[in-house]
């Protein structure tokens, strides 16, 4: 039926229709030379899907090769479905986080749930169990019905797909602010354990070998969802609304079960998802990292609709796809685990020595293509870039510093901000316990997952503050990197490696380029600098909107392993009588910080500077201490500053603080500066702490009365609050929001 | 004594009730799947929490006609202790083995954390390591745990003694704040709150353990009657 439809070669040409289906003129003309004809129908689909900044990276490749992907304990780098690093014991752990911002800001349930569920396919294709989840969102502000309509949706959206699966979500980060007002963040993010001896590829071997296709029927959903991420949003995205996919996260439990049990067998070959661009990027990449070819007969894939054209099947995100190759003969043993699990099963091609992908359809070849021109030789653009003059503006500021004449009422402000509230509402909705080894609930620096049979476990945080790399994409990149890798200190841990999602706006602009160019320099040597490799991530550009792009987010997935389960801390307090530590000084630093945009309504200037030297110093300092048995509790000082990180200290606890600054009230109680940690010692081990971190100053105490008390150098209160109204600010600020 | 854990498609609490009952009580323990015809040869039957056919139509409402369900009903007649933990909670209403049904938690949300209960019957096989109107930690977390009975089956629940467990603070909006119920026999428990996800200290909570150290006990102590 379609097919009749469907515009020849020539018309394809003529009334450029390539360009629609997203390719320029160029590449179409490339596609040309390399096939030496004109493509078909079908043959355009193909390469316009692979050739999608979504699926090639074509304007951001050249820029992620500078970052550091080897290390001591790297399994597997950038390239797979996930990244994996070795943990000890034979095991490994296996993470990556991914994109599903534009499917999102259409139809939040479906687009942030298929994005949980497509970043756990990425992970369990590896053959790893996924064993957590975490997810960074950023919204506009609430006081817009359409905000809070996209922030409840999504949220509803993970939640309903994460609990279903029975993968527990437990931590992540949500930020608000008015440049993500049309065009949210939707990143989500698995980790996953696999034994070493399991490790599996998505890679099609050994000329016969049989291509499977496992999971429910292709529907027509989803069609060119990689191209339609691909472009900025605008009015005309809201008809690309069955461009987002639907999920079934209880299908996805099923085929989950199965590809855990499948990956056991030798009779695998290669396995990948069929996450953007569907049946057409899995195969082509197979198809592509194997060095051989392969023939699909299209007349097999189990179809949910009739009359289903090859582009319509080739392109099609239905979701809880697999796409398998088995060792030839041994069809039936794969076939078997898939009955077992009510899971669909079909074998669709075959392997061959040509490296083509070749597809037939009712007989006849519908496509004939080199699998590695759609997924190796897709162009790499080196796009220009140019300093945007608001950098240098912002750049000649001078620190403000704010007066603070109220420092109770400042901090309660601050406590509400939405971006530093308690997310109570957010991961209340999560089952984050499923699995029984959630050991740290949401609400830390670090969510803590225990290894089962075994005494340790990992820490895994989320981590980006836009508003500083929008000021000095640079540092900010740096600063993203490094408060992920304190988040993961602050816990026990020891960071591993990492795993990056770059939102940004249109590349083609050069000012966007620029801030690409320069955050991902900045994380760049942050990761070299704290030995954290990068190991897998995902590129998300063309996040704009009429209102203009969204600020630099390369948002950083880190993990770390805690080696003893003795070593998982919090950051609440624990003891009254404990010593209250703030390791670093204060400065005058408040471009991009929270009490900045509670009074200005924006921000400018300059980010707090960081020195990775000292970074990593303290870093390592505080981890010795923590596993030295001496720390109770250990929070890094961030949004909001050190008022802010006492009272998330406190929160929870039924405990108190007295705490005692010199110097300017603003700068010490609510400046950012970074590198800085609130920590809280047991009297007994006061002085082997100090011994062991020099820049360590003792701030006051842990009180049993539930109140906050601050005073300067001469004793004078300058802040008193019970914790009670603390924690009523910092609680309700979100849901009072939402009402 | 040999605990079976029945296993339906998309059941996903049921590695973390196998593990409660191995690590926390060292007994035997199988993983039963759905299409299994008996369960004659196991002592105790655990019904796990999950999203049993992915909760479509009802919850519970498909897992209650899976082959297994059979004979479970079997064994339960015959008095053999069956819990039910959220979804098995949800699958045992629906199976009639214990009165009511399940609505939406009142704020129409899922609903994720530490719940503190209250033991109000510590006279069943399952909680007789408790004692009464103690005040226990043990998570929640369940979309549709609202649980729903009219005013003649509570005051029979009431007067039976079957609500062993009551929310401290009713967050879901139950009846009469009923967090458990048993059967009026008492060898049937469901319960919303997870006691398999607060059998370990190092998860913030072991106050769970004592549900299942009190199924064991109660077997050993009718074994040793019964030989």
């Amino acid at each position: 039926m379609s097919l009749l439809l469907e515009p020849s070669p020539e018309q394809i040409k003529e009334e450029k229709i390539y360009q629609e289906m997203g390719l320029s003129d160029q590449e179409f003309e490339r596609v040309g030379t390399i096939l030496g004809r004109l493509p078909n129908y079908t043959e355009t689909g193909l390469f316009s899907v692979m050739w999608s900044e979504h699926c090639s990276y074509k304007s951001s490749k050249s820029l992620l090769k500078k970052f550091p992907t080897k290390g001591d304990k790297v399994l597997q780098g950038p390239g797979e479905g996930a990244g994996i690093i070795d943990i000890g014991d034979e095991q490994a752990v296996v993470f990556k986080i991914e994109s599903h911002n534009s499917p999102s800001a259409i139809e939040p349930y479906q687009g942030a749930a298929t994005g949980v569920g497509g970043i756990l396919r990425d992970v369990f294709s590896m053959g790893a169990r996924p064993i957590a989840l975490l997810n960074s969102l950023r919204f506009g502000e609430l006081d817009s019905p359409r905000v809070r309509y996209l922030f409840e949706e999504v949220v509803a959206g993970i939640a309903g797909y994460g609990n279903c699966i029975g993968v527990p979500t437990v931590g992540g980060e949500v930020q608000f602010d008015p440049c993500y007002e049309k065009n949210p963040l939707v990143n989500a993010m698995c980790v996953g354990l696999i034994d070493h001896k399991d490790i599996k590829k998505g890679q099609a071997s050994g000329v016969g070998n049989t291509v499977i296709y496992v999971g429910p029927s292709t529907g027509r959903d989803g069609i060119h969802g990689a191209t339609f991420s691909s472009e900025a949003l605008s009015e005309a995205s809201e008809s690309k609304r069955p461009a987002v996919q639907v999920g079934d996260p209880y299908m996805e439990k099923l085929v989950m079960e199965a590809c855990l049990e499948i990956v056991q067998s030798d009779a695998l070959v290669g396995i990948q998802d069929m996450g953007a661009a569907g049946l057409t990027s899995s195969s082509a990449e197979m198809a592509s990292k194997a060095g051989f070819g392969i023939e699909m007969d299209l007349d097999t894939v189990p179809q949910r609709e009739t009359g289903m054209s090859p582009y319509e099947m080739m392109l099609s995100e239905s979701q809880e796809r697999m796409l398998l190759v088995v060792k030839k003969g041994r069809e039936h043993e794969i076939k078997a685990i898939c009955d077992k699990w009510g899971v669909g099963f079909a074998e669709i091609g075959q392997v061959t020595e040509e490296k083509n992908l070749r597809l037939l359809h009712k007989g006849k070849v519908v496509a004939d293509v080199p699998a590695d021109a759609l997924a190796e030789d897709a162009p790499v653009y080196q796009l220009p870039s140019e300093e945007p003059h608001y950098f240098a503006d912002n750049q000649q500021q001078e620190h403000y510093v704010y007066e603070v004449a109220d420092a109770k009422a400042t901090l309660l402000e601050l406590l509400q901000q939405p971006t530093i509230a308690s997310k109570e509402w957010v991961y209340d909705q999560y089952d984050y316990m499923v699995q029984t080894n959630t050991v740290v609930h949401p609400g830390s620096d670090a969510a803590v997952v225990r290894i089962r049979g075994k005494n340790k476990a990992l820490a895994m945080t989320t981590d980006c503050n836009s508003r500083y790399i929008y000021l000095d994409p640079e540092t900010g990149g740096k600063i993203a990197v490094a408060e992920a890798a304190r988040n993961i200190v602050c816990s026990g841990g020891a960071p591993l490696g990492l795993t990056d999602c770059l939102n940004f706006g249109s590349p083609e602009n050069p000012e966007i380029y620029w801030q690409l160019e320069k955050s991902t320099d900045g994380m760049s040597v942050a990761c070299r600098e704290l030995n954290t490799p990068v190991i897998g991530g995902n590129v998300s550009l063309y996040n704009e909107s009429g209102a203009g792009a969204v600020y630099p987010t390369p948002v950083v997935g880190m993990v770390g392993l805690i080696e003893d389960l003795a070593h998982v801390t919090t950051q609440s307090f624990k003891k009254a009588g404990d010593a209250i530590y703030v390791i670093g000084e204060a400065k005058p630093e408040f471009g991009g910080s929270e009490l900045q945009k509670l009074r200005k309504g924006d921000i400018s200037g300059k980010p707090p500077v960081i020195d990775l030297n000292e970074e990593k110093e303290r870093q390592t300092q505080l981890l010795e201490a923590i596993q030295t048995g001496l720390v109770s509790s250990a929070h890094d000082i961030a949004e909001g500053g050190f008022a802010v990180a006492a009272a998330e200290s406190l929160v929870g606890t039924k405990l108190g603080a007295t705490l005692t600054i010199t110097g300017d009230t603003a700068v010490e109680l609510f400046s950012e500066t970074q590198s800085r940690f609130l920590v809280s010692v047991p009297a007994a081990n006061e002085t082997t702490f100090e011994k062991l971190i020099p820049d360590a100053r003792k701030v006051g105490n842990v009180t049993e009365d539930q109140s906050l008390v601050i005073t300067d150098s001469t004793r004078e209160v300058i802040l008193q609050a019970d914790v009670s109204e603390v924690e009523r600010a910092w609680r309700g600020a979100i849901p009072c929001l939402l009402k | 004594m040999k605990f079976a854990v029945i296993v339906f498609p998309g059941s996903n609490c049921d590695d973390d009730m196998f593990y409660a009952v191995k690590e926390g009580l060292n007994v035997e323990v199988e993983k039963v799947w759905y299409s299994e015809e008996s369960v004659a040869d196991f002592d105790a039957i655990l019904l796990p929490g999950g999203f049993s056919y992915g909760d479509y139509l009802r919850t519970g409402a498909i897992a209650r006609f899976a082959p297994v369900m059979a004979s479970v009903m079997e064994e339960a007649k015959k008095g053999k202790p069956v819990l039910g933990v959220c979804n098995g909670f949800q699958i045992l209403l629906e199976a009639g083995l214990l009165p009511g049904a399940m609505q939406r938690n009142k704020n129409l949300k899922f609903i994720c954390r530490p719940a503190e209960l209250i033991v109000e019957n510590n006279e069943t096989g399952f909680t007789d390591k408790y004692e009464k109107g103690e005040c226990i930690s043990v998570p929640i977390a369940h979309g549709e745990g609202s649980y729903f009975c009219d005013e003649k089956t509570l005051s029979q629940l009431q007067a039976n003694n079957q609500i062993v467990f009551t929310y401290r603070d009713n967050v879901n909006g139950s009846v009469a704040d009923i967090a458990g119920i048993t059967n009026k026999e008492g060898n049937v428990l469901g319960m919303m709150p997870h006691p398999e996800r607060a059998a370990a200290d190092v998860l913030g909570s072991a106050d769970g353990l004592k549900l299942f150290q009190s199924i064991l006990n109660h077997w050993r102590e009718s074994n040793v009657l019964t030989s």
